[in-house]
């Protein structure tokens, strides 16, 4: 081995590694500064940044939805509820392996590919995160039961229970209520700020009827609390609670007695009734058939279940009440009779000779009664017992298009009726100037005749019908259908001053006929009443079907059937309840409509012992059911 | 005179430092003091980053317990033992690596265990952070200082063999820690500064090539997420943001022991291994870290001290690499933690919680103290 001491520089070596040994220690010193300086520029100058940082990630607001408000009959029945729904979710970032969990989740619950589209879909949209992510509702008992023995197993799998609406009587309410379901990006795009930030943390909205109109109310206000949450969102403690005010309850006009009548006097046919309070304007039955299950719609209707009801020729969807429309056919006689009598064109006295055919001066061409060898003497009486044609197409005639329009708008026919639910239709009322504009032809007589008997151009759809029915019982006071209790809306229209205001009742007295007459056509509906009725049937031709719809041959020719009309109202002296009924295809105003209207009145007037017993007007006020929870 | 008497006399030192009982077990008080106090405020530190479980601290106490057995071993052990033992040691190191390679363990796409009987698993590497500085200072001790360039080329070899090897397997912060332990001896020794700066120029040039062609994947991402974390702040650059958060909002005094949110509330991951340079800066503020710093200065003066005192080459170098590679790890660590440097995985020394890290460590300021405390009197 060397020996290395002798043969080195030990005094060199030693100054050298001196020299290195400081140069070490300046750096060492100066490295030790920069980290200095740098835990300075983090904890004096960011200071307060950072701090902010560091509050976001501790402290988060979350928004807590108001509870929706109930809806319930005007005597409390409970018609749309809020139950508590298990939805299963997931938090993505706490999964191992998100295809994997899917999977065994597949074999746990029941997941369609439509939830896994929908989920992925919700994935992909911005969101917050650590949020869990819905993936199926409407878990049932076993489902839960299942997910919580494999809890253990399925990290970032959850459980969670949210109120969702319910509907217990599904079908009977489903045109009147509409439904909710869930919010989405157009809905809070069609909003304002304000609204927004009310939204926040709700996942559903009224989509159609009362769900949709009464929106505001119904909602209540958010309310936000603010908690401090660990990395993984897990809430730790509550910092600031604003508890969220429920939305208010709500509470119809509606009575789920009536309303139940009408629904089952209508039975399996299509068709539409409506029935209104003249004295307050509440619409007790607002019936269209057949209806839907609302409660389908709230977490979101499968394409299946849509595609039945879509394709089904009975269109369950459509609100025949609201929307539907309908050539009144012989039940716009009253109406017009009344416009007659106040223009001074007829009165109670004069008659025509009716030779079961109307002509016009100069003109070959004969407008048919539906009494083909005609009624004989007729005065207006008559015309509205027998429902003659050929005096109201000569009424018609005299009083002109113009006139006629004019008085009838007054009716609320041709336009709104006021009701609280969103997209009623107009129906139409004709003018020389609706059809140079609507068809762009000029107005001829023949236009005038038909529309005397309520066909042609007319058309009304069954809310309107019950309208004008309402405001005739209420001799020309003005009548705006209201479903919420509570809520009165100003008329739309100026009262019908008669200048003889006892032609409203002769009137009404000539349709009670309809019903006690021995030539009436609502003969049916009298029997063993309790009380007296006014009525006037009517049947509308079917012009046309829809044209994309494919029906076989029995199926077309019951299609093109008449449709059966009929409008009535209850007591004849204080009336208490006006009805429109509408089947489609019923071919009778009277023996169709009759007892379906009957069974509606009897609902309401009766009382469970079978007698008259007048209900009172509303007390309008707010709904009597605790708060919702 | 007995030895004791010509400690006493020996420059630089006072009387008071030399007690009796820390000289007679070869310890070195100022360097134990300050030891001590590190572990002490780590543990603390620890308890509130692992959630106020005694657990952690309890099983960093076993640690520390084995590493001062190391210590204290190798205390007694002359330095010229060490010498006798590097060429041995470092050898064995070769083997292991070349070993892990072949049949190594592998964990999170890195083989870096060897799974042997009776030992269990290790990290051959973490032998090579104590035998590749006393490997290098072993061969200068044989040669002419300041080194010919034929030996500065030897020592090169010596230093990036094992380097290159760790780094393949991959691990690439070990393997720049071991290389910087390396390279500290032949800076010591007194390479020309000429040749410093061609490195430096060197260095300079090849880092950008590196990063495109010989980085893995996993590396360059934690570059590209140190270049910018706001990138990916969900992703790979949630621990820089989060780590920075919890300092930032520490402040000066620190929100209070127990009292920082972002490691209580897990906003901060790897807070008790890592990254608990942050968990010490949200609740201790700026105060706090300025304390542990400077005890961390003191541990490296001193061993620049015992360095300066050293009477042989081979300890000489030995004590300054040990001393520089320790501060190279702080460096490291609080320039990770603060989003001076990229994150690589070195743990803060004597703080965070982890196994091997502190028994090399002690085994470490074992050695340097055996180093001050076997000194004879030279004239």
């Amino acid at each position: 081995m060397r020996r290395p001491l002798t043969l080195k520089d030990h005094h060199n070596e030693q100054r050298i590694f001196s020299a290195r040994l400081l140069v070490s220690a300046v750096l060492v010193m100066a490295l030790s500064a920069g980290l200095a300086g740098r835990m300075m520029w983090l904890q004096i100058s960011q200071h307060s940044r950072f701090t902010t940082l560091s509050d976001e990630n501790r402290v988060q607001t979350q928004a807590m939805s108001p509870p929706r408000g109930l809806i319930t009959d005007r005597n409390g029945v409970i018609l749309a509820a809020n139950r508590p729904d298990f939805t299963l979710e997931l938090i993505v970032e706490q999964l191992p392996d998100l295809d994997a969990t899917l999977n065994s989740l597949g074999k746990l619950v029941r997941l369609d590919p439509e939830d896994i589209e929908r989920f992925r879909k919700r994935l992909t949209s911005p969101r917050r995160p650590w949020d869990p992510i819905p993936l199926r509702g409407r878990l049932s008992e076993e489902e839960i039961a299942r997910l919580t023995v494999n809890q253990h197993r399925l990290p970032g799998v959850r459980v969670s229970a949210n109120a969702i609406r319910h509907y217990p009587f599904g079908h009977l309410f489903s045109h009147v209520l509409g439904y909710v379901n869930r919010l989405n990006a157009e809905d809070l795009d069609a909003m304002t700020l304000a609204q927004q930030s009310n939204y926040a943390g709700t996942h559903f909205y009224g989509r159609s009827g009362v769900e949709r109109y009464y929106e505001h109310r119904l909602h209540g206000q958010v309310g936000y609390r603010q908690v401090e949450t660990n990395a993984r969102g897990r809430i730790l403690r509550v910092l600031e609670e604003q508890p969220p005010v429920p939305g208010e309850n709500l509470r119809l006009s509606i009575d789920l007695k009536v309303q139940q009548a009408a629904y089952d006097a209508l039975g399996d046919r299509r068709g539409a009734v409506v029935a209104i309070d003249p004295r307050d304007g509440s619409v007790l039955a607002f019936v269209s058939r057949p209806g839907f299950d609302p409660n389908l719609f709230v977490t979101g209707i499968s394409h299946q279940d849509y595609a039945r009801y879509r394709e089904d020729h009975d269109n369950p969807l459509f609100n025949r009440a609201l929307q539907g429309r309908y050539p009144p056919g012989s039940t716009f006689k009253p109406f017009l009779g009344i416009a007659g009598l106040d223009a001074g064109v007829t009165d109670w006295q004069r008659t025509i000779f009716d030779p079961g055919y109307y002509q016009l001066e100069g003109d070959s061409h004969r407008y048919r009664d539906w009494k083909r060898w005609g009624h004989g003497r007729v005065d207006l009486h008559k015309a509205i017992v027998e429902s003659c044609d050929t005096y109201f197409y000569d009424l018609g005639f005299r009083l002109g298009i113009a006139r006629m329009h004019d008085f009838l708008s007054g009716f609320s026919l041709g336009e709104a009726t006021g009701i609280d639910l969103f997209n009623e239709s107009t129906g139409i009322l004709p003018s020389k100037e609706w059809k140079r504009a609507a068809r762009g032809r000029p107005w001829f007589h023949g236009d005038t005749i038909n529309s005397s008997i309520g066909q042609g151009f007319v058309l009304t759809t069954p809310l309107q019908l019950a309208t004008a029915t309402a405001i005739l019982a209420n001799d020309g006071g003005q009548v705006v259908p209201t479903l919420a209790a509570d809520e009165s809306h100003p008329p739309l229209r100026p009262d019908i001053k008669l200048k003889d205001p006892e032609n409203w009742h002769r009137m009404e007295r000539a349709m009670s006929d309809v019903v006690y007459g021995n030539h009436g056509t609502g003969r049916s509906m009298a029997e063993n009443a309790q009380y007296d009725m006014g009525a006037k049937s009517g049947t509308a031709q079917v012009f046309s079907i829809g044209q994309d719809e494919t029906y076989n041959e029995d199926e077309l020719a019951e299609r093109m059937l008449d449709h059966a009309l009929l409008i009535s109202f209850a007591p004849v002296e204080k009336p208490a309840i006006a009805v429109a009924v509408l089947v489609e295809n019923g071919r009778h105003g009277g023996s169709t409509g009759g007892p379906v209207a009957r069974q509606v009145m009897d609902a309401w007037l009766l009382n469970e012992q079978g007698k008259l017993d007048v209900p009172a007007p509303l007390a309008r006020g707010p709904a009597p059911v605790g708060p919702s929870q | 005179m007995n030895p004791r008497e010509y400690f006493r006399q020996m420059p630089g030192r006072g009387p008071v430092l030399g007690s009796p009982l820390t000289e007679r077990l070869h310890l070195d008080a100022p360097l134990l003091a300050a030891l001590l106090l590190v572990i002490l405020g780590g543990l603390t530190v620890l308890y509130s980053a692992g959630g106020a479980s005694m657990e952690l601290v309890i099983r960093q106490l076993m640690r520390f317990g084995v590493g001062f057995t190391v210590l204290f071993v190798l205390a007694q052990m002359p330095p010229r033992s060490y010498r006798f033992w590097a060429p041995l040691v470092y050898a064995v190191g070769l083997v292991l690596l070349i070993l892990v390679i072949i049949a190594g363990v592998e964990a999170k796409g890195a083989q870096r265990w060897l799974a042997l009987p009776v030992v269990g698993r290790f990290q051959p590497a973490e032998i090579m952070k104590l035998a590749v500085p006393a490997m290098v200072a072993w061969f200068f001790n044989e040669r002419d200082l300041p080194p010919n360039k034929t030996d500065v080329l030897a020592a090169l070899g010596l230093i990036f063999v094992p380097a290159v090897l760790i780094a393949m397997q991959p691990d690439l912060g070990t393997a720049i820690l071991i290389a910087a332990a390396g390279l500290v001896v032949l800076f010591m020794a007194g390479l020309s500064w000429r040749l410093i700066t061609l490195a430096v120029v060197v260095l300079l040039i090849a880092a950008p090539l590196m990063y495109f062609f010989v980085l893995h994947d996993y590396q360059r991402n934690r570059v590209d997420t140190f270049l910018n974390p706001e990138h990916d702040p969900r992703g790979a650059g949630w621990n820089i943001i989060q780590s920075k958060t919890a300092i930032g909002s520490g402040g000066i005094t620190g929100k209070g022991w127990m009292d920082g949110t972002q490691s209580r509330l897990d906003f901060l991951p790897e807070s008790s291994t890592d990254f608990i340079l942050a968990v010490l800066g949200e609740e201790f503020g700026l105060i706090g870290f300025l304390l542990l710093m400077s005890v961390y200065l003191v541990i490296v003066g001193r061993g620049f001290f015992i360095s300066w005192q050293a009477q042989e080459t081979f300890s000489r170098l030995l004590a300054a690499a040990l001393t520089m590679t320790f501060f190279i790890y702080v460096f490291v660590n609080v320039g990770m933690v603060s989003g001076l440097l990229p994150v690589v995985g070195v743990p803060l020394p004597l703080v965070s919680y982890g196994g091997t890290s502190i028994v090399t460590l002690m085994a470490s300021f074992g050695m340097l103290m055996s180093i001050h405390t076997h000194r004879r009197l030279m004239h």
